[in-house]
Parts: structure tokens; sequence; C-alpha cells
């Protein structure tokens, strides 16, 4: 009936994506275009290698900042689930989950890239963190509520440490709930091109600098996407392609692997 | 206690452990290992990007230096070198009082090459139109709405014009291009020059807006029916048709290398800040500009080292001299010899501390 | 077989404590380094609040509350206002809302009750989550390409200017990407209604669509609200996939099929290049101003959410 022809209507766009994305990216993608730098306007060839790099960098940089924040404040809110100080940090994870990634880009360019004097992948990978914070500490925070107080009160009675409880035994048993987390989180910013803008800025060049400008897949698919040069509109469908099975294949590869690390009580 | 469980545990963590620090150590020693390398960092028009791109290429192989350019649109340019994040600026549109002041010290404008901004439209047919003055204007401030308008057709006696709709495409970004458009139409219209004038941000009448000059391309492009303006290359490497424009001594001329090089033939000052639109030689094409790199005569602010300046003088040089020869593979206007030497009058002006880079 | 990990953890922890003498980090220090942590959280959203705050004061001094009614955005003559964008945004997101509506409601009727468990469910469920994965960019990508050209069609037969881009097409784009929000959270809470009144509602004779319209709907009404909320929140703030296929007209669009440009589209655009500190601070300002209004859409999305105890 209605509700049912409704339903698998709406799971068509996903369809239609991937067939696009895979028919006109897959023929691009071969060892030059992996490995080359993209050439100047107007002429064939090149490629996407520095933007796989950077975007592989400015991950990097990103989880670098938000993990060990993101765990901390997470094990704090699990461990202090009432009171007002966490709440109201409850309400600030929330809030700046949702929080539109352009005014995340405003805030990095206020912040780093006027006081550096200089676009910088460091501000870009910055940018990323501050949008995998939220993800990570609510990730780390209900994880951790649902071990079972009996875990802890074991390890205290053993003598264990207060610090060393939180660190070698509760963590470790919510590791797989972390992970998934974090892996998530970077699967949302690896495809994430409106903080880079104005902070990561993009570069023709192989950068492993994270001072200077680097480039990175959303911000290449978006430039070539918009150009009136067929031959980038090609390099942007490989570039997507590339792009969508790295996003899609990570969130699938969470699914499946986690379940395996799950610690059951 | 299972030990294979145990173990498993262990070498699952080492394994975690090991990637961070490889990561980190990457990132450190990328960091560190490159710090040495000189980059220049540049940002503005896309009026002459097609060009800059191939000179940053090319220059590239043969000094090690990169030039990483983005092409952001003049406004982009100019406000980024007013925040002081890029090493120069690229802009098609001379800074205003108002920009100047703001930058809060003196900004070179160093001519690179002149170049032709094209009226580009998508019609079936392979169609050659002529534009006057006033036909312009009144396309683009939203007065001719259809092709088959009086006023298009009776300076186009035997094209077929359709009775099609005209789509206004222009720029949605601050741009230089726009602003070499907007002056020559704030100089042969009374109209466009009260209700709109000129600048590089305009309050467009009626129209789409596309990034840059690659944005505008594409929705003409794309679009049937539609009108916009252009550099004269992205037209070329586009296979889009352009047409002919009615110039003050009243000839249609088509922009071309040359045409626009006559346009460029004018008094050059010595700072070389020069309008070339409505240019009055016989042959030359109406809308033409020059298009600059801007940059602080002063190097010597922030905490900028010797070595910077001293790159961006040799890579100024370059581009006025040697990298000349990729202009008109493009379809740019190289300078012309006297272009050259105000150009390089200016770039010995630049100072780092208290002496010249240039010595 | 889990448990076993479980006691690892616990006498790794312990044969650790028994090598070395005194614990490396005392207590009280380490809790004084989690309520740093924490803290940091607060400090970041309240640094963030007030820089947009300061970075825009110059406009808000300029401009005061005209700025959110100006419909003149013109940088020449430095006159700014919102009105346009917000214009703009407003019907992107109302008609991208109206869309994903039409199929979000009978995707989580289906999945909270008709086959909640069962491989289709779980395919259905993965397909939705793929959908929310997939970066904006793409999304734009797509649009522009795919979608812009047949738009052009339709605008061509109906006699409209064949843009392709613009309000009607950025709708459709946002609409597909904001469907898994609101699917997800109306099919926990259609779940979470008690069978014990959908069981009652069946003995007295009620066919399954009745139940649905008349029980099972207006029992999970608030859930639904706010997963439709936090998909609004989400197409408001929605940058990349909307600047890509609006069209950027910095006017008031006069109708669906006009270009026109949203609060953060405009900032995407004209940002790296507002000469001007006026300029700069009114695009900061449209910034403020989607801050405000998406932190306290998702905020009372979230609300609603935790009083009906579902986990979002």
């Amino acid at each position: 009936m209605i509700i049912v022809l409704l339903t698998f209507c709406s799971i068509l766009p996903m369809f239609f994506i991937l067939f696009f994305i895979t028919s006109k990216g897959i023929s691009v993608i071969n060892w030059r275009f992996l490995t080359q730098l993209p050439r100047p306007v107007g002429e064939m060839g090149g490629g996407i290698s520095n933007a796989i790099i950077g975007t592989f960098m400015l991950i990097g940089i990103a989880t670098a900042i938000s993990i060990p924040i993101g765990i901390l404040a997470g094990i704090f809110l699990s461990e202090n689930r009432k009171g007002r100080l966490a709440s109201l940090i409850r309400l600030c994870v929330e809030t700046l989950q949702g929080v539109p990634s352009i005014v995340i880009g405003i805030i990095a360019y206020i912040w780093l890239v006027v006081s550096m004097g200089s676009f910088s992948a460091a501000s870009g990978g910055f940018a990323l963190g501050l949008m995998m914070l939220p993800v990570i500490i609510t990730a780390t925070e209900e994880t951790l509520k649902l071990i079972p107080e009996s875990l802890r009160e074991a390890s205290l009675a053993l003598g264990v440490s207060y610090p060393r409880t939180i660190l070698k035994v509760i963590l470790p048993a919510g590791v797989s709930g972390i992970v998934t987390g974090i892996l998530l989180s970077v699967a949302r910013v690896a495809g994430e091109t409106a903080p880079l803008l104005f902070t990561a800025f993009g570069s023709p060049f192989m950068n492993l600098n994270i001072l200077k400008p680097m480039n990175s897949l959303p911000l290449m698919i978006f430039n070539y996407a918009t150009s009136p040069y067929p031959e980038w509109h090609t390099l942007a469908w490989g570039a997507s392609f590339i792009l969508i099975v790295f996003v899609l294949g990570l969130n699938l590869f969470t699914k499946v692997v986690t379940r395996r690390w799950k610690v059951q009580f | 206690m299972n030990h294979s469980r145990k173990s498993l545990l262990r070498t699952g963590r080492k394994k975690v452990l090991g990637l961070i620090t490889i990561l980190l150590v990457s990132i450190v020693f990328g960091t560190i290992g490159h710090a040495k390398d000189v980059e220049l960092i540049g940002a503005g028009a896309t009026f002459p990007y097609p060009l800059y791109s191939k000179m940053f290429d090319v220059y590239n192989k043969e000094s090690g230096v990169k030039v990483n350019y983005q092409a952001i649109g003049s406004g982009g340019g100019i406000r980024q070198l007013t925040n002081k994040t890029v090493d120069f600026g690229g802009s098609d549109a001379i800074m205003s009082d108002k920009d100047l002041a703001e930058a809060s010290a003196p900004v070179l404008h160093i001519p690179t090459c002149a170049g032709a901004v094209v009226v580009t439209y998508n019609l079936s047919g392979n169609l050659k139109l002529r534009f006057t003055p006033d036909a312009i204007a009144d396309i683009f401030l939203g007065k001719i709405n259809k092709w088959n308008d009086r006023r298009i057709s009776e300076i186009n006696p035997g094209v077929k014009l359709p009775d099609m709709n005209v789509t206004v495409v222009h720029r949605s970004d601050g741009s230089g291009t726009t602003s070499i458009f907007s002056d020559y139409l704030s100089k042969v219209s009374k109209e466009w020059k009260e209700k709109v004038g000129g600048g590089t941000s305009l309050s467009w009448p009626t129209g789409l807006g596309g990034k840059g000059n690659p944005g505008v391309a594409g929705l003409v492009q794309q679009t049937p029916g539609s009108i916009g303006y252009v550099e004269l290359i992205y037209a070329l490497q586009n296979k889009m048709p352009y047409g002919m424009v009615k110039n003050k001594k009243g000839n249609f001329v088509t922009a071309t290398l040359a045409s626009t090089s006559k346009a460029a033939d004018t008094n050059l000052p010595d700072d070389m800040k020069v309008s070339l639109t409505d240019t009055d030689a016989p042959e030359g094409y109406p809308i033409s500009g020059f298009t600059w790199i801007l940059l602080y005569k002063d190097q010597s602010y922030g905490d900028r080292t010797e070595e910077k300046p001293k790159e961006l003088v040799k890579l100024l040089w370059w581009m006025t001299h040697e990298g000349q020869k990729y202009t008109e593979p493009l379809e740019y206007a190289p300078l012309s010899k006297k272009a050259v030497e105000k150009a390089e009058k200016l770039i010995k002006s630049i100072t780092y501390k208290s002496s010249t880079v240039m010595k | 077989m889990n448990h076993s990990r479980a006691e690892v953890l616990v006498l790794e922890a312990k044969t650790e404590t028994m090598r070395w003498r005194k614990p490396a980090l005392s207590e009280p220090s380490f809790r004084r380094i989690l309520s740093v942590a924490g803290a940091f959280v607060l400090l970041l959203l309240l640094a963030i609040f007030f820089s947009l705050i300061i970075a825009s004061y110059p406009a808000i001094q300029s401009f005061g509350i005209r700025f959110l009614f100006g419909s003149t955005w013109d940088p020449v003559r430095s006159e700014f206002g919102a009105f346009p964008f917000v214009v703009g945004t407003l019907a992107t997101s109302f008609f991208a809302l109206v869309i994903s509506v039409v199929f979000s409601i009978p995707i989580s009727i289906f999945l909270g009750e008709y086959s909640a468990r069962g491989t289709t469910a779980t395919f259905i469920k993965s397909m939705l989550e793929l959908l929310a994965g997939v970066p904006s960019v793409i999304y734009g990508f797509c649009g522009l390409f795919i979608l812009a050209p047949l738009v052009r069609t339709l605008e061509m037969k109906i006699g409209v200017a064949p843009y392709g881009v613009g309000i009607f097409t950025a709708s459709l784009v946002l609409s597909i990407m904001i469907i898994p929000y609101s699917a997800s959270i109306g099919r926990e809470v259609i779940s979470l209604v008690p069978s014990d009144l959908k069981e009652a509602a069946f003995s007295l004779g009620a066919t399954r669509f009745e139940v649905i319209r008349k029980v099972i709907l207006p029992y999970a009404k608030s859930g639904i609200v706010a997963g439709i909320l936090l998909s609004l929140g989400r197409a408001l703030g929605e940058t990349m996939a909307v600047t890509m296929v609006i069209g950027n007209s910095n006017f008031i669009p006069k109708g669906i099929f006009s270009p026109a440009n949203t609060l953060a589209s405009v900032i995407a655009n004209e940002f790296t290049e507002a000469t001007g500190s006026l300029y700069l601070a009114s695009l900061i300002e449209l910034g403020l101003v989607l801050f405000i209004v998406t932190t306290v859409i998702n905020l009372i999305g979230k609300l609603i959410i935790r009083r009906m105890g579902v986990e979002g």
C-alpha cells in the first residue's frame, strides 16, 4: 500500500546517487589519477593525490585534537550523572553538535587564520576537530553509562586506585562504543567542505606542512564541480567516487567490526 | 583465564597506539621537514587564473618555489591581502580609497597582462551577434527581456533571433571582472551609472549569480537563452560564442589578443592604476582591462623574514619578463614595453625594513 | 565468554597496582583533570558565542534590529539587510520539510509498526544511515548535474525562466538529506507506543489504518514533531549542497523557481572577499543569527525527545 511505496521511494535517491557516481567516477580511477597532482587549467590529465593525502592529514589533526579532550569530557559526564555543572556541560555538547559547519568555519578563521597570518591545514583540522568533539563526548558518555557498577566496585574493592580503575578497567571495557563514536565522527568530517573554505584554503601542490594551506577531497570536488571545464568535472566524479567509498565504507566497517569487540555484561 | 583473549587485547591496544604514534610522528616530521620550503600564497582574481595556474606550474618546475594561488575573486584577493593572510593578491579591480584606507599601508599594483571581458550567450543556431553599449546596459539592467527585442534585432540585421527569454548571469562573488564590466557600463550608460554603478560587488537588478568566471561560464553553458560576461579565455576554452561590441569610435570589434593590446596601448601612469575600458583606439576592444598583482610596498610587516619578499620579487620579475611568453597562447595580451618598464620601476621600489629588496 | 574479558581488565589493573607502590595519579588531581576537560567544552561554546558577537559588533551597531528586516544587500553602498536570506532560508527549509515529511512519516510507520525487525527493516535502516552519511558536497554535485537539468526541462515546459537552479531544486536536494533524521526519531517513537493501546483498538474492530491514524500517530505526535524539528535544524544550517544549487541571488525571491540565497550560502559565497569591515561584520552577524536559530530549534527538539524518554 501507500506506506510501503513511499518508504521504498525514499530509498531510491541513495541508489541513484551511488549509481551515478559509480558509473561516472569509476572510469576515471587509475593509478595516474591517484598519484598525480592536478594540472593547470585546460590541460588534460592530472590527478587528486594531494587531495587524498590532504584529507587524511586534516582528519589526523582533527582526531589528535578531539580525542583526548573528547574522551576525558565524556568520562567526566558519565562520572557525574547529576550535578548542575554536568547538566550545563551536557547542554553545551548538544548545542555544539548543532552548530552549522559554516559557523565553525567562521570561528576557525577568526581564531586561527587571522592570528597566524596564513591559511593553514592546522586551522582546517581545528575546525574539523570542533565538529568531531561533541560526537566523541556523547559516544564516550553513553558507552560508559552502560557499564555496570559492579565492575567498578570490584576494581576499587581490590584496591585499584580510582584513576587506574577508570583508565584501565572502565575505559577499555567501553572501547567498542568509543571507537564507534570516533569512526563515525571521522566519516562525518571527511566529507565536510564548508569549514575548510576559509581555513585550509586548498592548494594545487602536495603539502605535508600543517602550517600551510592544504587541499582536500571535498574542497576539490566543490571547486571542480562548479567549474565549466569537462575535464575537471570528470575528475570531480572520480574524487566523489573515492570520497563516497571511503565515507560509506567507514560507516559499514564501524557497524560490522565493533560488534565483535563489544563487551557484554 | 583465556590466554589468547588476553594477548589479543594487548596486541589490539598496541596496534592502536602504534597507529597513533605513526600519525603524530608523520605530522610533526612533515611540518618540520618542510618548514623551510618556501611557499608563496596568493589569492584573488579568476580573470587571469588560467594564465597564473600555467605560469606558477612552470615557475615551480624551473625554480622549485611553490606558488599556491586560489582563485576566489578579486574581492577575496583584496580582503585577504588586507588581513595579511596571503603574500599577494590578484585583482582586476583597482583598490578603492576605502580599501586602501583599510589596508593602512601602501599597496602596489603590478600589472601582469591585459585581458578582455566578453559578452557570451547560449542560443542555438550558431548565431554571431553584435552589441552596442546601450543594448548591453539595457539587457543587464533587465530592460530587455526577450532575445527578439527590437533593440537587439536592429543591430543584428539578417540574424534570426528566437522568441526566448533573456536570462542574465552575473557574478555572485566580489569580482574584478565585474569591476571592469561595470566600469565600462558606467562610462557608456548614464542610467547604469545611477542605478547600479561600478565596483566588485554590485546590486544586480536581475539574474543568476555564478561563483567566479568558471561559475558564470558554467551557468551560461547550461542555461538556454542566458547571457553573461566572462574573461575571453573562459569563452574560448569552453567553445562558447561571444559578441562583437561597438567601441567609442563606432567600430564593431571582436575581442582578440590584438584588439586587447590596442586598448592597452594608452597613457600609462606610474602606479599603473589605469582603466582600459571604452578605449579611444579605433580598433581597440572596449571592455578590456589590466589585471594586477597586489602586494604591500613595505614587506616588513608581521613576522616576515627577508626570504619571502626576495622570492616574491623574483617571482614578479619573472612574471613580467620570461613569464610573458605564456600569455599569447591563452589569448591574454602581453604587457607592452612601456608597461614592462613601469612594472620594473614598481618592483624595484618594494622595500624590506629600510632597503629595497631588489638590489 | 565475555565475562572473562572484564575479569582480565580488572586483574590486569590490579597486577599493575601491585607492581608500583604509589599510584601514578592521585584521585583528586584526576578528578580535577576530568572537570577541566568538561569545563573546557563549556568555555568553548561560550567563546564561540562571544566571538561571533564581538566580530559582528560593527554591524550590530550600524543597523540594530533593522538588520533582520532590511531587504537590501548592497556591498557597494554598504547597506546590509538580512531579509532576503531569511526568506531564502525559510523557504528552502519549509519546502524541504514538507517534502521530507511525506516520506519520513510513512518510513517511521513502516519501520516502527509493520516490520520492526527482519531483513527488510535492517536493510531500510542501513540505507537511511548511508543516506545520512553522504557528504553534503556530493549531494550538491549530484543536484547540480542530475537534478538541475531535469528541473530546467520542467521549467521550460511550464514557461518559467529555465534556470535549473533555485529554491525548488535546493528544496528537493535538502529534503532528501533530512529524511533520515526525522525518520529515525519517528521510528523510535512509534515503536514505543504501548501495545495494550493498540490491542484495545484492534479488539474494538479498528482496521490497521485506523489504529495508525487514531491511536499511534496521536500518541507519538510530539516525538514526531521533535524529529521534524531536528531535521529542520539540520536543514537551516546546510551549506554546501544548497550553495551549489540555489542560484546565488541576493534579492528576495519572487517565486518557488527563483534563485535565492540562504544565510549559510551567502556566507560561503562572500566571506573570503568581504572588503570593508562592515561587510565582514554583517556576514558574521548572519552567522550569529544562524547560530542562534539552529541552537534554539535543536534544543527544543532534544528537549521534547528527552521528555519522551526516547534515545535520539
